[in-house]
């Protein structure tokens, strides 16, 4: 149902977005000929304003909206293995931390009991092994952030999709969870697309960063991101960093003054 | 408890924060009894102190002892309205949600009848009861649909609003795991509508025992299974005040029961997540 046009699926890449426009009714549009190859194991962010599409896109690759044109195109049979992680935790309060775990595997007719070890291990790798019998209203911010993710693992997709997850979250939270973040990616082998504002967040996660511009929402630049195998504190304060995290702010400027 | 003596360093205002909490504590169950202790006690010294007879005001222990006097006839007829209440109650939640669901699973079902569940509600029932009463053979039958259609509506209504209220990112993750219709509304819109649905229930609850009086009522002193309703006209009839004063106080102790059961049974589902139901630290 992903698959927009009903095409056949690709060989290659994981995801294929082709030439893809959306407008909304009223003739809004939020994403103008937007064209994206996701290959295994990329970690891609969607760099922009807000009003650039970077979220249309992500709802689009979701297969929550349809484009107005183009098409997205998976790899044969791979469209099932999909999570996604949104700007809120979004768990369902009624149920515990466990629960809402199980949801997507749930859903897909696995009993609580089967799907114990998967939880239980998607729980630990976020660092909340104990919390199973929690309700969410007892977590902070981040550790709800943290059982969100642990949610969209569980079902180990190879597309991880994530809006925005750590807007609301202050630094410190933030960059424990980007580390958290790479470190699940590595051990899951999935490819990763994360919508964010924030350059130093774009740059330290990725491989490539796509900078967008807004009215309408556009894909400008496509930047790739040099790093050390190991992403860590180092990395965080050396100056190959600085210096792209300079190149992304400049070309995110440029494509801020082309919105305007 | 905080041991104060034992801890002579806490500081006076946390202290004084403490005995005002404790203050507020026993005041939550002293005041409302002090405060009926007080009206019944005024009752009584009204009508002692105005010599009143009691086929005008009955003094409160005229009431109670009238109460005590009657009990056999008056428990009988608590019994028949409370079973016409509940059976109504039941009733309308059966067809409430019933209905809601529905109207969640089918817009155009919900366009097509939604306009008769609001004319059965703004449709006065005692302008309604006389016609059932000639349709109807069966009495209890007849008090039953009349204390249905005023209990219903606010189970429908509150209900239909809360299957709506699903949190819409939650929605779109069920969407992205691909849930069924069924799994939507069972894993994300009933647990979602319940907070709705218990607060229509506590409405329907208390409108469900007005529906039973009022029917009784209309349906008059003939041919009914003699409720509460029944034997205060009766006893009106018969100038009986006192006992028209045990049968309030009966009806009255009910709705209070009602009430009670419809908050614990919301407290009781609601404590573990939902906002009105959880107690913050300060």
């Amino acid at each position: 149902m992903r698959d927009a046009a009903g095409a056949p699926g690709l060989a290659g890449p994981l995801l294929r977005v082709e030439n893809v426009t959306k407008m909304f009714a009223g003739g809004v549009t939020a994403l103008e000929g937007m064209a994206l190859e996701l290959h295994d194991g990329d970690f891609v962010s969607l760099l922009g304003p807000s009003g650039c599409g970077k979220s249309t896109a992500l709802r689009l690759m979701a297969g929550l909206s349809r484009p107005t044109r183009g098409r997205i195109r998976w790899r044969d049979g791979a469209d099932a293995g999909l999570g996604v992680v949104f700007q809120e935790p979004t768990l369902a309060p009624w149920s515990t931390v466990r629960d809402n775990v199980w949801l997507p595997l749930r859903l897909r007719g696995v009993s609580r009991r089967a799907a114990t070890p998967a939880i239980e291990e998607s729980l630990a790798a976020v660092g909340l092994a104990g919390f199973e019998g929690a309700y969410p209203r007892e977590l902070s911010g981040g550790m709800k952030m943290r059982v969100s993710i642990a949610r969209a693992m569980v079902t180990k997709p190879k597309l991880l999709l994530m809006d925005e997850p750590f807007a609301a979250l202050d630094e410190i939270t933030r960059f424990k969870l980007n580390d958290d973040v790479l470190r699940l990616q590595q051990n899951l082998g999935c490819t990763v697309v994360f919508v964010t504002h924030s350059v130093f967040e774009s740059v330290f996660l990725s491989t490539r960063i796509v900078v967008m511009a807004a009215r309408p929402g556009r894909v400008v630049e496509e930047l790739r991101v040099d790093a050390p195998p190991a992403r860590d504190d180092a990395f965080r304060t050396s100056a190959p960093y600085a210096e792209q995290c300079r190149r992304a702010s400049a070309t995110l400027k440029q494509a801020m003054e082309m919105g305007a | 408890m905080t041991p104060l003596d034992a801890a002579p360093l806490i500081d006076l205002e946390e202290t004084a924060r403490l005995r005002r909490a404790r203050l507020e504590r026993i005041g939550a169950w002293a005041l409302p009894m002090l405060t009926v202790g007080l009206t019944i006690y005024g009752w009584h010294w009204v009508v002692v102190a105005n010599d009143i007879p009691h086929y005008i005001l009955p003094s409160p222990e005229r009431v109670a002892s009238q109460l005590v006097q009657d009990w056999s006839i008056l428990s009988a007829a608590l019994l028949v309205t409370l079973k016409i209440t509940l059976m109504a109650l039941t009733t309308a939640v059966v067809v409430g949600v019933g209905l809601a669901v529905l109207f969640s699973l089918s817009r155009w079902v919900e366009m097509s009848f939604f306009p008769y569940a609001v004319i059965l509600q703004v449709t006065p029932v005692v302008a309604i009861a006389p016609l059932i009463f000639i349709y109807v053979d069966s009495a209890s039958v007849g008090l039953l649909i009349c204390a249905w259609i005023v209990a219903f509506f606010p189970i429908l209504s509150n209900t239909t609003l809360g299957l709506n209220s699903a949190d819409h990112n939650l929605r779109d993750l069920f969407a992205i795991y691909g849930a069924t219709r069924w799994q939507r509304l069972r894993y994300l819109e009933i647990p979602s509508a319940m907070p709705y649905f218990l607060g229509g229930l506590r409405i329907a609850g208390g409108l469900s025992l007005i529906g039973a009086i009022v029917a009784e009522y209309v349906a008059g002193t003939t041919g009914t299974g003699g409720g509460l309703a029944f034997r205060i006209l009766e006893a009106s009839y018969r100038l009986n005040i006192p006992r028209m004063f045990a049968a309030l106080l009966l009806i009255a102790l009910a709705g209070v029961a009602i009430f009670a059961a419809t908050t614990l049974l919301q407290h009781l589902m609601l404590r573990k997540w939902h906002e009105s139901a959880i107690k913050r630290e300060r």
